[in-house]
């Protein structure tokens, strides 16, 4: 078969729960080989998208192919060329670290799935641990675990639900430099999280609030097409200028960063206005600068019960 | 109870009359012949035969008090027990009214007639023979159903199940993959019960126990099926708990394993004809008591089959291979 350039490729996807609107006409399409970041806030609708994606929840609408399979009807060819990391860590807890690798070969039916758990077991540093139970281990080793059982059975597509929250940063760093070597060899990681310190890991991003696309593309098209300009202010005074920021047209959001406040607004003529009147008393100072991905973000999920238009472009 | 009569005469109608108007015994057979009432026997088609000599009446009339033989199955003594000693009393004044004029001298002295009691399977009438065999039903029922409610929710709880689910695995191999393994510990308490019936209780094993070994399997699929058939409702560990209770306790109550099933009002019997219990209890007790075969035991093993495929097919078409 003729592998599909497109590894994820959807289009009004919904989901209700109880008549609650979870997800809904959500479209996205994920080109092969890339490293997808899937960002939004807590209880927006990420992890029920990922399992839309690998057939463990059934749309309410909506199609779409992974890796060339429909996503309604195919979700067994789907499993099988798909790993997937759960958000909970899901492997038991009451199996060692190598039963666990066992066990996913044998569930994949694996031919030499020795071989390949002993490999999987070198690559990971666990060779002289492999007794260990699973239930045992810190949260960046259950995370290394997963991943490995998950990249088992040589999956086309990864799908990666917040895999990186309670790690480490430097056990994250590292996770992130396997992530871009499965890319280089032809894998496509779709990670999901709900912070965006990472965000500029990915070579793409799709931000969702409540159930909701709200925009997606490389940072800069995201940037870009929020349409939005931006002010740090800092000095004496700050306080009393943040609060009448927060009164003043064209300042639609006032977020304070560290010692500064980021004033921004898609209104660029009455951002400057408002700005120039709140930075009258001395010993203030503002500076226009690019809107951080942060900003943009944001500026889109305040905005999000009203879908922004303008934010919304066509996918990169 | 089953009637073997030799004779048909009116001496013979109104024992049978006064038998059922005791409200223990109800004529349901005639069988033909000693050997057809045997295996009605045998199957607990009835618990008792009553055998009316040839010529009753005439020896009856002659004063030579004639033998009544009354065969019991007394597998289980608390099913029968009463049922006899009622027999006694009736004994002596069943055939008063038919005794009149030349006969009346019969009717004041000793009874006319000589009524023998024959405990069959459990001569000595010891309860523990009856208990020791059904209890072996009722732990498996309780840890089968148990202890596969129980895995299937943890899967769910812990979150195991979703990876379960994003793996290729199919409905039937997981649940094949459940049952197993408990229908091996199942074998395992079986083992351990028997033993015990045989070496402390001294139950008697008459029947095969390979014919007993191979029904095994399907009485403990058939709990195991229920049990899992619980994980697809239940949410969590607790419900599971719960929903096995529920199985539990009926089946505990009104399979004849508390309580003789033939002395249960008639909605109970028939909750408990739908119990798999109900009929393993007939199978273990028929084979270990009375030697039963596989023919007398059919259809018990056909309604366990039965039981089985339905608990079995809800349980597949519960599961889900989704999240929803
Ligand atoms: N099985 C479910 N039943 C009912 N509501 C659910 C279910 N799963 C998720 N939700 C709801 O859907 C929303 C989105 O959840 P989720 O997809 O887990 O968000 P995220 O992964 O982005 O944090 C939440 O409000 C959550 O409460
Ligand atoms: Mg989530």
């Amino acid at each position: 078969m003729e592998p599909a350039a497109l590894a994820i490729d959807v289009e009004g996807l919904t989901k209700r729960f109880d008549d609650k609107v979870v997800v809904d006409r959500f479209g996205l399409q994920v080109p092969r080989g890339q490293i997808y970041g899937f960002l939004g806030p807590n209880g927006s609708g990420k992890t029920t998208t990922i399992r839309m994606l690998c057939g463990l929840l059934t749309p309410d609408g909506g199609s779409g192919t992974c890796l060339g399979f429909d996503i309604l009807r195919e979700s067994a060819s789907i499993k099988r060329q798909v790993g997937y990391m759960t958000q909970r860590f899901s492997l038991y807890e009451d199996l060692s670290i190598a039963e666990n690798l066992e066990f996913v070969g044998r569930v994949y039916g694996m031919a030499d799935r020795r071989r390949r758990v002993d490999a999987a077991l070198g690559q990971l540093g666990l060779e002289k641990r492999r007794g260990q139970l699973a239930g045992t281990l810190s949260g960046g080793w259950k995370q290394r675990l997963a991943l490995a059982a998950c990249l088992l059975h040589d999956p086309k597509l990864l799908l990666l639900d917040e895999p990186t929250a309670g790690v480490d940063p430097g056990a994250r760093r590292e996770f992130w430099e396997h992530l871009h070597e499965l890319a280089h060899g032809g894998m496509t990681v779709l990670v999901s999280k709900h912070y965006m310190d990472e965000a500029e890991r990915c070579h793409a991003l799709a931000y969702i609030a409540y159930g909701k696309l709200l925009a997606s593309g490389t940072a800069q098209e995201v940037v870009a097409g929020a349409n939005l300009s931006t002010w740090a202010i800092e000095g004496e005074g700050l306080a009393a200028a943040a609060a009448q920021l927060r009164a003043a047209p064209g300042a639609d959001m006032v977020v304070p960063f560290g010692a500064r406040i980021h004033v921004s607004g898609t209104d660029a003529a009455a951002l400057a206005a408002s700005v120039a009147r709140a930075t009258a008393p001395p010993g203030l100072k503002a500076t226009p600068i690019e809107p951080g991905l942060e900003d943009v973000f944001i500026h889109l999920m305040r905005s999000a019960p009203e879908p922004v238009s303008a934010a919304r472009q066509a996918p990169g | 109870m089953a009637v073997v009569a030799a004779e048909a005469s009116p001496f013979t109608r109104s024992l049978v009359r006064s038998l059922e108007a005791s409200g223990y015994f109800r004529v349901v057979a005639q069988p033909a012949s000693e050997a057809a009432a045997e295996s009605l026997m045998a199957q607990g088609e009835v618990q008792f035969v009553l055998h009316l000599p040839a010529g009753f009446s005439r020896s009856l009339a002659r004063g030579e008090r004639p033998v009544v033989l009354v065969e019991a199955d007394a597998s289980d003594p608390a099913a029968t027990g009463n049922a006899l000693a009622s027999l006694q009393a009736l004994n002596l004044s069943a055939l008063d009214r038919d005794l009149a004029g030349p006969l009346a001298h019969l009717r004041a002295s000793a009874p006319a007639f000589e009524l023998r009691v024959h405990r069959r399977y459990n001569p000595e009438g010891i309860t523990a023979y009856n208990i020791v065999p059904g209890l072996m039903g009722v732990v498996l029922t309780m840890t089968m159903v148990m202890m596969t409610a129980l895995a299937m929710t943890r899967e769910r709880e812990r979150g195991t199940m979703e990876n379960l689910l994003a793996t290729p695995v199919r409905p039937f191999e997981v649940m094949a993959g459940k049952i197993v393994p408990y229908i091996l510990i199942g074998y395992v308490q079986v083992v351990v019960i028997l033993v015990a019936a045989k070496l402390l209780f001294r139950v008697p094993m008459v029947g095969s126990l390979a014919l007993l070994s191979a029904i095994l399997v399907l009485f403990i699929a058939a709990n195991l099926a229920v049990g899992f058939t619980f994980s697809t409702l239940a949410r969590n560990q607790l419900q599971a708990m719960q929903m096995t209770f529920f199985f539990f306790l009926p089946s505990m109550l009104l399979s004849g394993f508390m309580f003789p099933f033939r002395g249960m009002p008639g909605w109970a019997q028939v909750v408990g004809e739908f119990l798999p219990l109900t009929h393993f209890l007939r199978i273990v007790r028929g084979i270990l008591l009375k030697g039963n075969g596989w023919t007398d035991i059919a259809f018990e093993v056909a309604a366990l089959a039965a039981f089985l495929l339905a608990a079995g097919a809800v349980a597949l078409t519960r599961y889900r291979e989704t999240l929803d």
